[in-house]
């Protein structure tokens, strides 16, 4: 039997081997903790646009996003977001507080490294690409608009 | 003023875009970068086929905390800057759109990472 | 021939392991000789307290059999961060003659077998070998950070944090090293870094069936067969693959990674890292070898060949796997063996952990001076 064919082979049986674990419980959390941050967001919407009256929605959105990512840095911080993130999985990670954490977490952990080479280098080592798409996507979006 | 239901419809929504990305987590083995990027293109083509705003019309903070809002207002940004500027709004209005989300991620991270360290994981969670 | 049978059969003086919380709360947590309460070794760095650790276990090793670190001629060791710093760390700490060695996860059975060829042809009386990971540096080089909200696959192993290291000597005493087989690099063409087990386990197979055809055994004729860090899954798939070669391995089979965490533990496959092995084998294994409750052992440490930048690539994982069989000869060294066993118990047995610790950091703080000036 050549090579090829035995790691196919092996990697189709160990596929077989691996046990399969119950998604319901993952997917209920997720949902629970995807939803408790947005609820949480709607919270500070509101606050926000009760407090400065005279801000446009975009605004008080802007202001309700800067609070949600300045609490998971601290949540970061002090070591709880991993927590949440571990139980809770993509429900910690599609919420704006998953970019939020993906980019405190590294600059937290490389500290020992320097300022410059750890914090500074490091912070985007996992944020990056939402920050390089981001900003291509958007300048494809706007040669769309455009161009409409 | 403050609803009751903006709660509700937040909290269903948001948790339903996560329910559909630990899917993807469950299925693809799929890493967070990927799953950022992921959801924040589907907020863009929904910003460009003009979906989005009825949508957060409708869901509230449940359409604008996930990632996919972020997306949405990079679009948006560029979009309204070439309206309004011409072609030099396309490399200006993205990032002007999200510099609030941006700035504060970075400084945050910053200062966060000055006060604290990392600590090791408790046990398997 | 792939197999090493040792004419001399060097012994095995002592053994010595600490390990860190979590692994102490572990059904082992009786046989290891130190249980760290706090896994930063109150250093500023986890790469720091990597070092620390092993510098602990290796004096801590030549205490527990009666040496002195001027009576070690070579530290063969290894570790998993680049450029095995902790291993040259420690041995510049230490300084002692140092074999730097790298095979992953399998380095514990790679450096007992070369320290015994190095004792059975007598280019040294005294030598250490051994190795250490650590949870947190681990993660911080091959995975994320550690404050990262993120999810393991079900398949995914923990590194442990904690080590062991063994004399190998020719002062006799009851554990001998009969053979060692060096492995083959084995790849069955898997790519995934959340599946280590199961990219393991062919090295495994192949090493063991031909660490049994040279030695003209079975599974049976041991007490124990123990590998390094399969895993749950892995050592399923080990036990299937020898069964597809006709070789039953039966209960006398473990695997370290599955024996050292609490089954309450959420690590998901079991307990990964170079430290697994070599801290159930001076600590567990050992232990049952010196009462001679064990009399026949096999040691299958397990290794992933692989690095951060192969596995981006795309590239699949080679595995490799390194046995050291060993055996109890209380019998036939009776009086020999009880006075070096009394003689080490004395000196294990009178001081506390505590004070260990104490001598630990006078010992190794000596040797640091003259490294300075390289």
């Amino acid at each position: 039997m050549d090579r090829e064919k035995r790691n196919t082979n092996y990697n189709l049986y160990v596929e077989s081997k691996i046990p399969k674990t119950k998604a319901w419980p993952s997917l209920f959390k997720a949902f629970l903790v995807g939803g408790i941050i947005c609820a949480i967001g709607q919270g500070f919407f509101d606050l926000y646009s009760h407090l400065f009256p005279n801000l446009a929605e975009s605004e008080v959105t802007t202001c309700m996003l800067m609070s949600i990512i300045f609490l998971t840095c601290f949540f970061t911080g002090i070591g709880f977001y991993d927590v949440i993130g571990a139980w809770g999985g993509a429900g910690s990670v599609i919420p704006i507080t998953g970019f939020s954490n993906s980019i405190s977490s590294p600059a937290i952990e490389f500290k020992k490294e320097g300022i410059i080479y750890g914090i500074c280098v490091k912070m985007f080592t996992i944020a990056g690409p939402v920050i390089v798409c981001g900003v291509v996507g958007s300048i494809i979006c706007g040669i769309v608009g455009l161009v409409i | 003023m403050i609803s009751v239901w903006d709660y509700v419809i937040s909290f269903l929504v948001g948790g339903f875009i996560c329910f559909l990305g630990q899917i993807l987590v469950i299925r693809t083995k799929i890493t967070t970068a990927r799953i950022l990027v992921l959801f924040m293109v589907i907020g863009m083509v929904l910003e460009v086929f003009n979906v989005y705003a009825p949508f957060k019309e409708f869901a509230k903070a449940g359409a604008s905390v996930p990632i996919i809002g972020f997306g949405a207002s990079l679009a948006r940004g560029a979009i309204m800057a070439t309206k309004e500027y011409g072609i030099i709004g396309i490399f200006t209005g993205g990032l002007t759109a999200a510099a609030g989300g941006i700035s504060m991620a970075i400084f945050a991270s910053f200062l966060f990472a000055l006060i604290f360290s990392s600590k090791t994981k408790k046990g398997g969670h | 021939m792939q197999t090493i049978k040792f004419k001399n059969k060097p012994y095995l003086l002592n053994g010595y392991s600490i390990v860190g919380p979590l692994e102490g709360k572990g059904p082992l947590k009786d046989y290891f000789d130190y249980i760290l309460k706090d896994d930063t070794l109150k250093e500023k760095t986890f790469e720091k307290a990597e070092r620390k650790l092993l510098q602990d276990i290796v004096v801590g090793a030549i205490d527990a059999a009666g040496l002195r670190v001027d009576n070690i001629e070579f530290f063969f060791g290894g570790d998993l961060l680049n450029q095995i710093v902790s291993s040259s760390y420690t041995a510049r700490e230490l300084g002692l003659p140092f074999v730097g060695v790298y095979s992953a996860c399998a380095t514990m059975a790679e450096s007992l077998a070369l320290a015994s060829i190095f004792v059975d042809n007598g280019l040294a009386e005294n030598v250490v070998a051994g190795t250490c990971t650590h949870f947190s540096s681990a993660e911080r080089q091959y995975r994320f950070p550690l404050e990262l909200g993120n999810q393991r696959p079900p398949t995914a192993q923990w590194t442990i944090t904690g080590g062991g290291a063994s004399i190998v000597s020719n002062t006799p005493s009851n554990v001998r090293v009969v053979a060692a087989t060096f492995g083959r690099v084995t790849d069955y063409g898997i790519a995934d870094v959340n599946n280590m087990g199961a990219a393991m386990a062919p090295a495994a197979c192949d090493t063991i069936l031909e660490h049994l055809k040279n030695m003209g055994r079975s599974p049976k004729d041991y007490d124990f067969i123990a590998t390094g860090d399969l895993g749950k899954l892995g050592s399923e798939i080990l036990i299937d693959l020898m069964e597809h070669h006709k070789v039953v391995l039966g209960k006398n089979y473990s695997d370290c990674g599955c024996m050292i965490y609490d089954k309450t533990e959420r690590v998901f496959m079991g307990g990964s890292g170079a430290g697994c092995s070599a801290s159930v084998f001076n600590g567990y294994i050992l232990s049952k070898l010196k009462k001679g409750e064990f009399k026949r052992v096999l040691l299958v440490s397990t290794g992933a060949l692989m690095s951060t930048t192969t596995s981006q690539q795309g590239d699949t994982i080679p595995g490799i796997a390194h046995a050291v069989e060993f055996e109890y000869c209380g019998g036939e060294q009776k009086d020999k063996a009880k006075k070096q066993l009394q003689s080490v118990k004395v000196m294990a047995g009178k001081k506390s952990a505590n004070e260990k610790r104490v001598n630990m950091t006078v010992i190794s703080k000596k040797p640091a001076k003259r490294s300075g000036d390289d």
